[in-house]
This record gives structure tokens, C-alpha cells and sequence, in this order.
């Protein structure tokens, strides 16, 4: 279909659309005006039941720990997805040794640009390590520290040595990382319906509220939770990278 | 103005909508998949939001404050995550697009105008 086409059926389309907001925004509550309940009894007992003092953490590793496992899982999936698409075709090939990858510089970087971005590295991992294991006490949890714990080894690829940030975090490992996460969270649960008889239940002592270790199997599943992520994001990302800097093939 | 964030989703999504109808680069066109899907984040806050309410994190509030819905908050962390993956794996499909069709305009792919 041309732009043009595409165009005129939106501004068509748009028009229903436009209809049904204003039907819709006439009969909206007022901003603020919550009727819910689910959330008011979480807020009123959530940390009196399982001692963690960030809610969203509680809700998404304890409340509703099985859809999380879902969720775990798609991005497993989707990941396999992206490896499998960007797999090599026929024609392309890797090749280690390009001269780029090794020292390939963004424009402009100056080399206090680039020991900085090395410099950052650490601390990175300092951060995303915090996040995951304070998600019970604070804002942050597996996914956040994870997807932080992730950009670490981009520090070495901002730094210009594209294939130094693969010997930092090699395939393995993170594929190892990866599988780890999916299978200890799989194991959480299925150590619940051993210990506690059903699935993703709670047994670890749920500790004092705001301490470290506390909230019994939330900062358990945030660990296997981070790993997965980090894993996944390091495993999408350099699929992109390896695209970018070391395929090369003739293209159609 | 009470309807004031709705109004701000209403007019992400619609204006993502235009993105993905009107653009000329595959790139910008999953862009626009996130402005769209971003609208959903800003539905989902202004359910939960309670008037005059705290974050849902009693960690230095007392326990009986006011808290906003924490249940909303978990299901935009949800639509993240799968916004992450969809946004992965449709980049990943542009890369392998640009490779057959050595273009990125939606109007030069050819399987799709056939």
C-alpha cells in the first residue's frame, strides 16, 4: 500500500477513534478517585504478611511470582528469537580478527572518554548488585539490577575494544548466567511445592522487615531474576554488536 | 481537568499510531511501536494513582500512609519487560530485512507489496 494510502485509511480510522475517546473521557472517574481493592488490602497487609517494605517487588515475586515466571520465560523466548533470526546466512561469516572490532572508536571519543567508560565498569557492577539484592527494602528488584548489571560489559565496547568486551563477558558465561536464572527461579517454585505444598509458596524465614535479608524468597527470586535478565539483554545485544562489527558477507 | 493523564495516553498512542503509518525507516517505525505502547504505562499509573497518595514502598513511610495501587505499578514493570522483547526481536527482523532488501522503507519490501 502506498504512504499515501496508508495515510488516508489512518485519518479514516483516526476519526473512529477520535469518537470513542470522547465517548470514553465523558464517562472517566476523576483522576485520583482509586475504587480499587486489590491494591488498598496489599498496601494495608503486604509488609505485615511478607516483611519487604518495596510492594512492587513483594507483588511481582510472591504475589504474582507465577506470572512472573511468564514473564521470565517470554523473555527467554524472545531472546532464542533474536539469536535465531540474526543466526549467519549463507554467504556471511565471522570473522575474529577484523582489525574494527578490535579497535573500532566512536567519533570523537578521546581516550579520557575512554578510560572513563572503563572506570565505569565496576561500579556498574556495584550498582546492578545493589539493586538486586535491596529490590525487598527499595525501588529495584531482579529486572532493574539485571537490565544495570547488563550494561557493564558495554563499558569495555564504549571504551573501543569491541572483542575485549566479548573476553569480559564470554558466551558462555552468559548463556550459562542465562539458563541459570530461568531454571533457579523454575527450582524456587518447585522447592515451594516440596517444602511448603504449593508451587512458588513461600518457606524461607521471612526475617526482619527492612533488613537485607528479609522477605523470605524475594530477594532468592531477584538473584535468579537479575541473572536471567543480564543474561538475555548481554546475549540481544551482542547478537547486534556481532552484526554491526563482525559479519561480513557478500549481500544481496 | 481531572482526565488530563488520559489525555496524555490518548495522545501518545495516537500520535505513535501516526509514527508507524507515516514513517519511512523500519527503525522509526519500531520506535513508534514504543510511543504506542508507552500510552498503555501512563493508562496503567493514572488507574492506580489515589489522591494525595505515597509510593508503595513503606521503607521510610509509616505503614498506614496513603499508598498508591502497587498492583498497576507491577503490571507496567510486566509491559516493560515485554516491550524490551518486542522491540529485540523486531530489530533484529529490520536487520535481516535490511540485508535482503538492502533498504530499510517499509515501501521497498518487496514480499510485503506483492
Amino acid at each position: 500500500m502506498s504512504r499515501r494510502g496508508r495515510l488516508s485509511l489512518f485519518a479514516v480510522a483516526g476519526g473512529g477513534l477520535a469518537a470513542v475517546l470522547v465517548i470514553g473521557f465523558t464517562g472517566l472517574p476523576n483522576f485520583g478517585d482509586y475504587h480499587g481493592v486489590y491494591g488498598r488490602v496489599i498496601d494495608g497487609i503486604g509488609v505485615t504478611l511478607r516483611h519487604g517494605t518495596d510492594l512492587i517487588t513483594l507483588l511481582n515475586f510472591d504475589v504474582r511470582a507465577f506470572d512472573t515466571l511468564g514473564e521470565e520465560f517470554i523473555l527467554f523466548a524472545s531472546v532464542l528469537g533474536i539469536v535465531l533470526i540474526l543466526r549467519e546466512l549463507r554467504g556471511e561469516r565471522q570473522e575474529p580478527q577484523r582489525e574494527e572490532a578490535e579497535e573500532h572508536s566512536l567519533g570523537g571519543a578521546s581516550s579520557v572518554l575512554r578510560a572513563l567508560a572503563l572506570i565505569l565498569v565496576p561500579g556498574l557492577v556495584a550498582v546492578g548488585v545493589y539493586i538486586v539484592v535491596h529490590g525487598q527494602i527499595t525501588p529495584g528488584g531482579g529486572f532493574q539490577g539485571g537490565v544495570i548489571l547488563a550494561t557493564a560489559p558495554l563499558g569495555a565496547f564504549l571504551a573501543g575494544r569491541y572483542l575485549r568486551m566479548k573476553a569480559i563477558a564470554p558466551h558462555l558465561v552468559i548463556e550459562f548466567g542465562e539458563v541459570l536464572g530461568a531454571v533457579g527461579y523454575a527450582l524456587l517454585g518447585l522447592s515451594g511445592l516440596v517444602f511448603a505444598g504449593i508451587f512458588l509458596k513461600n518457606y524461607i524465614p521471612l526475617g526482619i522487615s527492612g533488613h537485607l535479608l528479609s522477605g523470605g524468597q524475594l530477594d532468592v527470586a531477584s538473584v535468579f531474576v537479575g541473572l536471567e535478565v543480564s543474561g538475555a539483554f548481554l546475549i540481544a545485544w551482542t547478537q547486534f554488536l556481532d552484526q554491526a562489527m563482525l559479519l561480513k558477507g557478500d549481500r544481496q | 481537568m481531572s482526565f488530563l493523564p488520559f489525555a496524555v495516553a490518548a495522545w501518545l498512542f495516537v500520535i505513535g499510531l501516526y509514527g508507524i503509518v507515516s514513517s519511512k525507516n523500519l527503525v522509526s517505525t519500531i520506535i513508534s511501536l514504543t510511543v504506542v505502547q508507552s500510552s498503555t504505562y501512563v493508562v496503567l499509573l493514572g488507574v492506580g494513582y489515589v489522591n494525595a497518595g505515597k509510593g508503595a514502598i513503606f521503607a521510610d513511610i509509616t505503614q498506614v500512609s496513603k499508598a498508591v495501587d502497587p498492583v498497576v505499578q507491577v503490571l507496567v514493570l510486566t509491559d516493560i519487560v515485554i516491550e524490551a522483547t518486542v522491540t529485540g526481536l523486531l530489530l533484529a527482523m529490520a536487520v535481516q530485512a535490511h540485508k535482503r532488501f538492502g533498504s530499510l522503507d517499509p515501501n521497498d519490501l518487496r514480499a510485503l507489496r506483492d
